[in-house]
């Protein structure tokens, strides 16, 4: 066993844990932060996305010994007591049917627009090209993310061109 | 849950060597990408693993004096394919490695575990085949240099020496100052796919006559290989129509690819020339 401190949507645990462990298990079994989804288990799906400092990860191929140290975001610290504006872009659009995908494409959504909120088409693609979703067909999804740098942006006040927010 | 017995996490190189060179049955392991998917698929029956991921410095792109680039086996690739000194000196390094898995995998795996893996898919051997790239291994006791076309042993097989660990990747000032570079890497899928076939062709010219040019193909033989049949015959040509077409003709006399549910043996021939051809008419230019 092995001991290790890692920062979950701002909040510090430390657990002994087998040193096999993936992260994904560590959020999921440990910490019982169910939101994010195990597809694959392999790197191929990306339902199981996370944000590791500030870059996206699979969570099933890291393993939880190796983010000693580490701020992890979860879909469960996306929001606030209200939906962040990406989730309400997405529900507004419709990006959602099945939902099995959605933690993960939110959370490459996330780290794309935190730091880069003029991106293009293109590069929304290729921010979510590591996120399979079965059902959409993408489009909607890509719609959602357009609709959440609007929405971001309004939020930021960059929007309105009264001078007063 | 995975039979592991136990997980080394040294902090600096130095003790990862003396480690690796007392318990030389220690796996390796760097991004995990690989090493988790094999745990996973029970490739191993038991496993103690050494990681290198809390060493610092490894993971650092810089230019020595005389112009060498030195990668460090630890970048990511999304590392590289964002670094300044790669796109001005070896952009045809950043185009594989933006070319590989998504974003996800780009952020986690690194150059140094796309090299030991030993994968004939592997999205950086082309390019690194064609810049000549040398790999600078060390044990607790000594170093050694070696070039990465020799490097390969066969599928998934590589010429690493028991306590071995790649440290850097290095690819001096010739071979790479007035080359112009491209990678195509041919997949079904544009992202989370393994290439059908790489090609990376590296080209130096004096008024449209090569004077060096290096053709590397990935998926086409048991290792990734060398053009050399093409490459010998294009010295000194001009690069007409005719001479490009011949050139990328000659790339079969090399590869050997096979037939698999990826694509037949056939098609990846085709591939191989079309790709080979397309590369070397984006590199001249219009003339
Ligand atoms: C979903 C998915 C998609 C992928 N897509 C691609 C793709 O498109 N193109 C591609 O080329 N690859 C792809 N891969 C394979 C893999 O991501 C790459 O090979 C990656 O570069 C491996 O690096 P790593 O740091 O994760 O290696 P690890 O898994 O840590 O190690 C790989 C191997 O190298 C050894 N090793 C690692 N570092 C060293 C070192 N410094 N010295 C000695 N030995 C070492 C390990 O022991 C192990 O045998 C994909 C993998 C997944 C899971």
């Amino acid at each position: 066993m092995v001991e290790v401190t890692i920062t979950v949507n701002g909040t510090s645990y430390t657990r002994k844990i087998h040193p096999l462990m993936r992260l994904l298990d560590f959020l999921r079994d440990e910490l019982k932060l169910k939101g994010t989804k195990e597809g694959c288990g392999e790197g191929e799906c990306g339902a199981c996305t996370v944000i590791m400092d500030g870059r996206t990860i699979n969570s099933c191929l890291v393993l939880a010994a190796s983010c000693d140290g580490k701020e992890i975001i979860t879909i469960e610290g996306v929001g606030g007591a209200e939906l962040h504006p990406i989730q309400r872009a997405f529900l507004e659009v419709g990006a959602v049917q099945c939902g099995y995908c959605i933690p993960g494409m939110v959370l490459s959504t996330k780290a794309l627009l935190d730091k880069n909120l003029d991106a293009t088409e293109e590069e929304i693609k290729e921010a979510i090209s590591g996120n399979l979703c079965r059902c959409t067909g993408y489009q909607k999804i890509v719609e959602g993310v357009k609709l959440a740098q609007t929405k971001m942006k309004e939020s930021r006040g960059e929007a309105c061109e009264c001078g007063r927010s | 849950m995975f039979d592991i017995k136990q997980v080394y996490e040294p902090m600096c190189l130095k003790s990862a060597l003396e480690i690796y060179q007392n318990n030389p049955h220690l796996t390796i392991i760097a991004g995990g990408t690989d090493v988790l998917i094999n745990l996973r698929h029970g490739k191993y029956e038991e496993v103690e693993l050494l990681s290198l991921q809390k060493i610092k410095g490894l993971d650092e792109i810089k230019i020595l004096e005389d112009g060498t680039i030195e990668i460090g086996a630890l970048t990511t690739f999304t590392k590289i394919f964002r670094n300044d000194i790669i796109n001005k000196h070896v952009p045809i390094l950043a185009e594989a490695a933006v070319s590989m898995g998504g974003p996800q995998i780009r952020n986690i795996a690194t150059i140094g575990g796309n090299i030991c893996n030993g994968a004939v898919s592997a999205d950086s051997a082309p390019a690194l085949f064609t810049l000549n790239a040398l790999l600078y291994l060390e044990t607790a006791n000594a170093s050694r240099t070696i070039p990465i076309t020799e490097f390969y042993a066969g599928p998934g097989r590589v010429k690493l020496q028991p306590g071995e660990i790649l440290t850097k990747i290095l690819i001096t000032k010739d071979n790479y100052e007035n080359f112009k570079g491209k990678y195509f890497k041919f997949s079904n899928r544009k992202a989370m796919d393994i290439a059908m076939i790489g090609v990376a062709v590296l080209l130096n010219t004096t008024d449209n006559k090569v004077n060096d040019l290096r053709i590397a193909l990935g998926v086409s033989a048991p290792t990734p290989i060398r053009c050399q049949e093409a490459e010998k015959t294009s010295l000194g040509l001009e690069l007409t129509e005719e001479n490009m077409k011949r050139i990328s003709e000659l790339t079969i006399l090399d590869a050997k690819p096979r037939d698999s549910w990826r694509g037949s043996k056939a098609y990846r021939e085709h591939l191989i020339k079309v790709l080979t051809y397309r590369a070397l008419r984006e590199l001249r230019g219009n003339k």
